[in-house]
C-alpha cells in the first residue's frame, strides 16, 4: 500500500514537472465576492469561452488559468494580483473588472515590467489616460466611451431638459457620468444634481427620498446588487420618474436578477459596448457560442458585456501568442508590439488600441426591452462608431476638464 | 419605575424629555421655513427617520436572536449571517414555487432552526466551554456556508417579492409640508411593505421580551444567562435549553433572510454584511441583552439613514464612529451590565 501511494506521488510529481514545461500561466482576476460577484462570474464566462474556442492552446503551449477573486475593492485587487504575479509566476494577467481595481493595476504592473496585463472590462479613464503603464492593455472602451452619445440621444430625442443623477461614488460612474455630460450639457440639457452614494449600498429608501423630483429624468448609474436593490426600494416607495441607465445598470447581470424588480427598467434607454439583441452575424455567432458553452442554468440568456470584455481580452492575448508562436522572451517585447498593432475583429465591433494602449472602439445607444420569453434585453437604438478615449474632442482641451470626479466636469453647453 | 429613575437620574430625566420633545415637534410640527434652511425638506428629515427605525427593526431581527446564543452559551456565532442569507435563498423558493409571500415566513423560520439544531447538536455540544475554539469554527462553517450556497444558487441577485397589497406606497398623517397655491397639507407617502416589517418585528420583540420574563422557559434561559453552572448543577436540562436558544435564534435570523430579501436583496456577501451589523448592534446595545440589542438596532439604522442622506461621503463612518463612542464610555454597551 506504501508503495503504491510513493508511486502515485512519484508519477504526479513527475506529470506536473513534465507539463510546466510546456504551459504558459496565465492569471484570470475579477470581482467573485461582493456586490459584483455576479459580473466576476460572467466576465470569467467569456474567459473560458475564448480558451476553449482557442482549444485552451496559444503559439503552440497550453494555457493553464489561475483564478483570483477580488471584491472589487482597489487593495483586493492588488492583493489577488500579487498572488498570482508573485506566488504563482504567472507570465500574463488578465483582469481586472471594476473601475478602481484597474487604476490600482496600472500602478501595481508597473513594479511588474516582465508581465502583461491586459484589462479585464474595468473602465475607469484615469487607468489609461493618466500616467500610463507601458505593459498596460486595455481592449475595452472606459465609462464615458460607454456614454458617447447617450446625452445627445436623451436631450434631442427623448427630450428630456434637465435630470439629476444618482450613482456610486467611485472612479468608474465617474468617468461615466463624465460622457454623458459632455454630450448632454453640450446638446443643451442641464444635470441640476449629482448624488453620489457609496458602492455597495443597500437601503437606499431614504436616498430616493431625497430624489428631485422637478427633473424631467434621472440617470442611473449603479450596478450589480446596488442596482436591484435601488429599483426594488423605488417601486416600493411608489417612484415613477423617468429613467437612464448607465451602461451596468441595464447589463445582463441585473436585467437577469430574479423578482420583479428589474422590470422597472423596461423602456430604459442607455449605452455601451454592446447591444444583447444587434443582429450583426459576428456578434450573433458569439452569442450563439456563448449560449453552446454553458447549460442555461448556468449562465445569462446572452453574455453581459463582463462577458464580452474578458473574452475580448483573452482572444486579444491567444491570436498574438499564436502570431509569436509563443515567444515571451526579451521582455516580451514581440507579444506587446503584437498586441499593440492588433486589430481585433470583435463581436462588438472592430477594436484597435491607441498611443495609451487604450481601446477605440464602437459604442451601442440602446433600450431595454421584454423578450416573447419573458426576460428582458437591451436593443439597439443607434450605433456610434469609432469612439476614441477623448470623445473625438482635442486631447489637450480634454486633458483640461480634470479627472473625471464628483463635478467634474461642469455642465456647461460649449467647453 | 420612571419615577424611580427620575430620582436617581434627574439631570438624565431632563434630557431624555427635552430630547423627546423636540423629536415629537420635528415629527408633528409644521416646519418653519428657518428649520427647513437648517435641516432641509421635512419629507427628507421624516423618511430618513422612518427608514432608520425600519432598517433598525431588521437589524434587530438579526442581532436578537445572535445577542441570545451569545449569553446564554458564550457562542460568538459567526455563521449567522450565513443562517440570515440561507433564510432569504430558502424564502424565496418557498414564496416563488407556492406564490405566497406569508408562507416564505413560517418556512425559513423553521428550516434554518432545525439547521440551528444540527449546529449545536453536532458541533457546539461538543466543544462546550471553549469559546475560542467554537468561535473559529462558527467562523469556518460560514466560509463553507457562503461557497455552497454560491454553487447552489449562483451569484445572482434574489428579490423576493412581495404581494401586490403591500406593494407600493400608503399615505400616512404625517404633515410633510403645506402646498404652496392651494394651503392644502401634504401628507407623507411611505413604502407599505416597510411599515410591515415594522410592526412584525415590534411583535416579535414584544413576544421575546414577554416570553423571556413571563414564562419558565425565559425564566430557565434568563437564569442561564446568569449562571449557567448553577442551572445546571440543579437539575435542568441545560443541552436542551441550549438546543432551543439555538434553533430560536437560528430561526430568527432565517426569518430576517425573508424580510432583507424583500426589501433589499439577497446575494453572495449579504452573510458578511448583516454578520458585520448584527456584531456593532450587539456591541452598541449591549452583549447577551435582548432590549440592547434593540436599542443598538434602531441607533445603528437610524445612523446608516441620516448618514446617507446629510453627509453621504461618510455614511459608512458614522456606524464605526458610534461603535468606538460606545466602547470608549460605556464598554460593555449601552445596556450591558457592567
Amino acid at each position: 500500500m506504501k508503495t503504491r501511494t510513493l508511486l502515485a506521488v512519484l508519477a504526479a510529481t513527475f506529470l506536473t514537472a513534465t507539463a510546466h514545461a510546456q504551459t504558459l500561466k496565465v492569471g484570470a482576476l475579477a470581482t467573485l465576492e461582493g456586490t459584483y460577484t455576479a459580473l466576476g462570474e460572467d466576465g470569467m464566462r467569456g474567459l473560458r469561452l475564448a480558451l476553449s474556442q482557442a482549444n485552451n492552446m496559444a503559439g503552440g503551449r497550453e494555457i493553464e488559468i489561475i483564478v483570483a477573486g477580488t471584491d472589487a475593492s482597489p487593495d483586493s485587487a492588488v492583493r489577488a494580483a500579487r498572488k498570482v504575479v508573485e506566488q504563482d509566476g504567472v507570465e500574463l494577467l488578465i483582469g481586472p473588472l471594476s473601475g478602481s481595481e484597474g487604476i490600482a493595476l496600472r500602478d501595481y504592473s508597473k513594479t511588474q515590467p516582465h508581465v502583461t496585463f491586459i484589462n479585464g472590462i474595468s473602465g475607469a479613464q484615469e487607468t489609461t489616460f493618466v500616467d500610463p503603464s507601458e505593459n498596460f492593455f486595455r481592449f475595452n472602451m472606459d465609462g464615458a466611451q460607454w456614454s458617447a452619445g447617450l446625452g445627445e440621444y436623451i436631450y434631442n430625442v427623448k427630450g428630456y431638459e434637465t435630470i439629476a443623477t444618482i450613482a456610486e461614488d467611485y472612479s468608474f460612474t465617474y468617468t461615466q457620468v463624465l460622457g454623458l455630460a459632455l454630450g448632454y450639457c453640450a446638446a443643451g440639457g442641464e444635470i441640476t444634481e449629482r448624488i453620489w452614494v457609496p458602492l455597495g449600498t443597500k437601503d437606499f429608501a431614504s436616498i430616493i427620498a431625497a430624489l428631485p423630483d422637478d427633473v424631467d429624468a434621472l440617470y442611473l448609474g449603479l450596478g450589480g446588487g446596488d442596482a436591484v436593490n435601488f429599483l426594488n426600494q423605488y417601486q416600493q416607495a411608489g417612484g415613477d420618474a423617468q429613467l437612464v441607465g448607465g451602461t451596468i445598470m441595464v447589463d445582463g447581470t441585473v436585467l437577469s436578477s430574479k423578482g420583479d424588480a428589474k422590470n422597472a427598467l423596461i423602456g430604459v434607454p442607455s449605452s455601451g459596448p454592446q447591444a444583447d439583441t444587434w443582429d450583426d452575424p459576428n456578434w450573433q455567432a458569439f452569442v450563439k457560442a456563448y449560449q453552446d458553452e454553458f447549460p442555461p442554468d448556468q449562465r445569462f440568456p446572452s453574455p453581459s458585456l463582463m462577458a464580452t470584455g474578458y473574452y475580448n481580452a483573452t482572444t486579444a492575448a491567444v491570436s498574438c501568442l499564436n502570431e509569436v508562436g509563443g515567444d515571451l522572451s526579451d521582455g516580451q517585447a514581440a507579444f506587446r508590439s503584437c498586441l499593440s498593432n492588433l486589430v481585433l475583429d470583435a463581436p462588438n465591433g472592430e477594436i484597435k488600441l491607441d498611443g495609451n494602449r487604450q481601446a477605440i472602439g464602437t459604442n451601442f445607444i440602446s433600450e431595454v426591452v421584454e423578450l416573447e420569453d419573458g426576460t428582458l434585453a437591451t436593443q439597439l437604438v443607434k450605433i456610434v462608431p469609432n469612439v476614441n478615449q477623448t470623445l473625438g474632442i482635442d486631447p489637450e482641451t480634454f486633458a483640461g476638464f480634470g479627472v473625471p470626479g464628483r463635478d467634474v466636469p461642469e455642465c456647461k453647453s460649449s467647453y | 419605575m420612571v419615577r424611580r429613575f427620575a430620582r436617581a437620574h434627574p439631570w438624565w430625566s431632563i434630557w431624555i424629555a427635552v430630547a423627546t420633545l423636540v423629536l415629537l415637534y420635528l415629527i408633528f410640527a409644521i416646519w418653519p421655513p428657518w428649520l427647513i434652511a437648517l435641516l432641509g425638506k421635512k419629507k427628507l428629515f421624516l423618511n430618513s427617520l422612518f427608514n432608520g427605525i425600519t432598517l433598525g427593526s431588521l437589524y434587530f431581527l438579526i442581532a436578537s436572536g445572535f445577542t441570545l446564543i451569545f449569553g446564554l452559551m458564550r457562542n460568538v456565532n459567526l455563521a449567522h449571517g450565513s443562517l440570515y442569507m440561507l433564510g432569504g435563498y430558502i424564502g424565496y423558493l418557498v414564496g416563488d414555487l407556492t406564490g405566497y409571500w406569508l408562507l416564505a415566513f413560517p418556512a425559513a423560520f423553521v428550516a434554518v432552526g432545525l439547521f440551528g439544531i444540527l449546529l449545536q447538536y453536532f458541533v457546539f455540544r461538543r466543544m462546550e466551554g471553549e469559546d475560542i475554539r467554537q468561535t473559529l469554527v462558527t467562523l469556518g462553517i460560514s466560509i463553507v456556508l457562503a461557497d455552497i450556497m454560491l454553487w447552489m444558487f449562483g451569484g445572482d441577485f434574489y428579490n423576493i417579492s412581495p404581494p401586490s397589497w403591500l406593494s407600493g406606497p400608503m399615505d400616512t398623517f404625517f404633515v410633510t409640508g403645506v402646498k404652496r397655491s392651494s394651503g392644502e397639507l401634504i401628507y407623507l407617502k411611505y413604502p407599505l411593505v416597510r411599515i410591515a416589517i415594522l410592526i412584525a418585528s415590534i411583535v416579535i420583540g414584544v413576544g421575546m421580551w414577554l416570553a423571556l420574563n413571563r414564562t419558565r422557559i425565559g425564566m430557565l434561559i434568563r437564569a442561564g444567562v446568569d449562571d449557567r453552572d448553577i442551572l445546571s448543577a440543579s437539575g435542568i436540562r441545560i443541552q436542551l435549553v441550549f438546543v432551543a436558544v439555538f434553533a430560536f435564534g437560528a430561526g430568527l435570523a432565517g426569518m430576517a433572510g425573508v424580510v432583507g430579501g424583500t426589501f433589499q436583496s439577497i446575494a453572495p456577501g449579504e452573510d458578511i454584511r448583516f454578520l458585520l451589523a448584527s456584531l456593532v448592534v450587539v456591541i452598541v446595545g449591549g452583549m447577551g441583552s435582548i432590549p440592547g440589542a434593540a436599542l443598538g438596532a434602531v441607533i445603528i439604522g437610524i445612523a446608516e439613514q441620516f448618514g446617507s442622506v446629510y453627509f453621504p461621503t461618510y455614511a459608512v463612518v458614522v456606524t464605526f464612529l458610534i461603535m468606538v463612542l460606545v466602547l470608549a464610555f460605556r464598554p460593555r454597551g449601552l445596556l450591558g451590565r457592567n
